[in-house]
């Protein structure tokens, strides 16, 4: 029952961002289009952050995914969206695979600190590459959208269009996920790895496929943003663009997967209005946010709903 | 008939030290094995060793006819052994029913590579085991509270409920009643054996206290210094004067008896 209302409270809520698009201004748009973008990644966190693991590292997947839609429009001129989405996933995915096989062995400090470290490999990488443009990076072939070229703001559209189409798709997926018997077991993981595997199930085979879950949806928000932004450069990579997404995190909460959605949009709204209003001090303005997410709403502002929940449940 | 279990010349060293040796132990199924001996006489590192948590140095152990020798603890429970913990293993932060429900539903899963990702947790199969094995368990009151909330027994019980709800053929306990009080064990004990005997399992439990084990093992295996110095029924190794010298808390309770 609840999960059928979730479920139509999504879908009208995309059938409603979906409708708005022309109706808003572009800058607007675009903003959005970041955001949803992004908040795969976030939402990558999420699946990692309810069995207690962060990763400071996830900027690894998001560059990949981006830079495979740029190399591959530079190298061989194919641009349709949709095809070099999913190539971003499953680029992010091989190499989120690969290195499961390391990353699923460690919990805590070290995991986080692990893949900040890789994440930083692929920066220094990148930043070397002379032909791919170092540190400036390089511009990502205008997208086509089943052999349609729009431009201008029709362009903006459609990708914001496609990105919601793939957010969509993505949450009910990860939805799907947290009920099977995988996805249930983060808070046992959390808890008492012995007793999980003693119940017959690989803990390392569970975060493994974690990972590998994170780094696809990673590797989708970087291709779409790549798109979105229309240029590439190593910062996709840097530790901060991992922070970001951390940060967003701790924002949005674990407990909904529509909450990575409206922490990701509240984040760029709020960080653009911060440089707007205070240029000098929009990282401090940042910083207050987070202090009184932390102090107030510790577990994000998915929290929101389920404490309204309580209290009307309370009421008589 | 093939016993359930069939161990043969297991022997665990670490080094130098000789944890276990020279053990031969079959159990036919259905039978209720009491496991008795002072610390460190090789208990754990047995049961340890048939659940795959410990890889024995030499020989070899068969379940149900087959070869589960070194093989991981995972996929030995996937066969049909489980086990219990001296201090309850359990998920603090779920509630009672969520637990069970896990249990059962990742007993439950289908196989293969994405088998725990296509099984939904709160499959119908899975929330009725958890039920049942609540109710066979009789912590139905507690059946919403947080495990962390709990009380002592009622943390053993539900250890041992979610190794039941996998569905096992061969439970292994190690000390069911470690840190329960005098007046509770026996309630405890009741309450456990009656239902894996309506279950049909069997059973091997490590126990300190020998009434307990007098009053519900068919059989008594006595381990002392790494290997079995007694086999047979209740009686038999509990009057064994090998056991009685041997084991602390043997002659005590023959003492008692007599």
């Amino acid at each position: 029952m609840q999960s059928r209302a979730s479920l139509l409270g999504g879908l009208a809520l995309l059938v409603a961002a979906a409708l708005a698009a022309p109706f808003l201004p572009d800058w607007m748009v675009s903003l959005a289009t970041i955001a949803f973008a992004n908040a795969l990644v976030v939402l990558g966190l999420v699946v990692l952050w309810r069995v207690g693991l962060v990763s400071f590292g996830q900027a690894l997947y998001y560059c990949i995914g981006a830079y495979a839609v740029a190399l591959t429009g530079r190298w061989t001129g194919f641009t349709d969206a949709l095809a070099l989405v999913l190539l971003g996933g499953v680029g992010a995915g091989i190499v989120a695979a690969s290195i499961g096989f390391l990353l699923a062995r460690y919990r805590e400090i070290f995991f986080a600190m692990l893949s900040l470290a890789l994440s930083m490999i692929l920066y220094g990488v990148l930043v070397k590459t002379e032909s791919l443009g170092s540190t400036d990076g390089f511009s990502v072939a205008t997208p086509t959208f089943f052999g349609y070229a729009p431009h201008g703001a029709q362009l903006s559209h459609w990708l914001y269009w496609l990105t919601l189409g793939v957010d969509a798709i993505a949450a009910l997926l990860v939805g799907l996920y947290f009920r099977s018997v995988a996805g249930a077991l983060a808070a046992p993981i959390r808890d008492n790895e012995i007793r999980v595997e003693f119940l017959g199930i690989s803990v390392s085979g569970i975060i493994h496929t974690k990972v590998i879950i994170a780094g696809v949806l990673g590797g989708l928000g970087g291709a779409l943003a790549a798109m979105s932004i229309g240029h590439v450069d190593p910062n996709m990579a840097y530790w901060t663009t991992s922070g970001g997404f951390v940060f967003v995190t701790v924002l949005a909460g674990s407990g909904y997967v529509a909450a990575a959605f409206v922490g990701s949009l509240a984040f760029e709204a709020l960080r653009s209005f911060a440089v707007d209003v205070m240029p000098q001090l929009w990282q401090m303005t940042l910083g207050s946010v987070l202090l009184l997410t932390i102090l107030f709403l510790p577990e994000g502002l998915g929290s929101l709903v389920s404490r309204l929940r309580q209290r009307r449940a309370v009421k008589p | 008939m093939t016993p359930i279990l069939d161990v043969r010349d297991l022997e665990k060293t670490f080094g130098s030290l000789v944890a276990a040796r020279d053990i031969n132990v079959s159990v036919p199924a259905h039978q209720t094995v009491g496991v008795i001996g002072a610390n460190g006489a090789g208990k754990t590192t047995f049961i340890n060793m048939i659940t795959g948590h410990l890889r024995p140095t030499k020989g070899s152990i068969r379940f149900e006819g087959r070869d589960i020798t070194g093989k991981p603890s995972r996929e030995i429970v996937r066969l049909g052994i489980s086990r219990s913990f001296q201090v309850a293993q359990i998920f603090p932060t779920l509630t009672v029913f969520e637990n069970m429900c896990i249990a059962a539903a990742i007993a439950r899963r289908k196989s293969g590579l994405l088998g725990n990702i296509l099984t939904p947790v709160t499959s119908p199969a899975a929330t009725s085991e958890a039920e049942a094995a609540i109710d066979l368990f009789q912590i139905a009151r507690y059946r919403d509270v947080t495990a962390n909330a709990l009380p002592q027994g009622v943390r053993k019980l539900l250890d041992i409920g979610m190794a039941v709800a996998g569905s096992p053929r061969l439970l292994l306990l190690d000390e069911p009643t470690s840190g329960i009080s005098i007046e509770e064990k026996f309630d405890l004990m009741n309450v456990v054996m009656s239902a894996l005997k309506s279950r049909k399992i069997t059973v091997l439990f490590v126990e300190h206290d020998m009434e307990i084990v007098a009053k519900f093992a068919d059989r008594v295996l006595a381990f002392y210094d790494g290997t079995v110095i007694a086999d047979g029924t209740a009686h038999e190794t509990l009057d064994n004067p090998r056991v009685q010298e041997l084991i602390s808390g043997v002659r005590l309770k023959a003492a008692s008896h007599a």
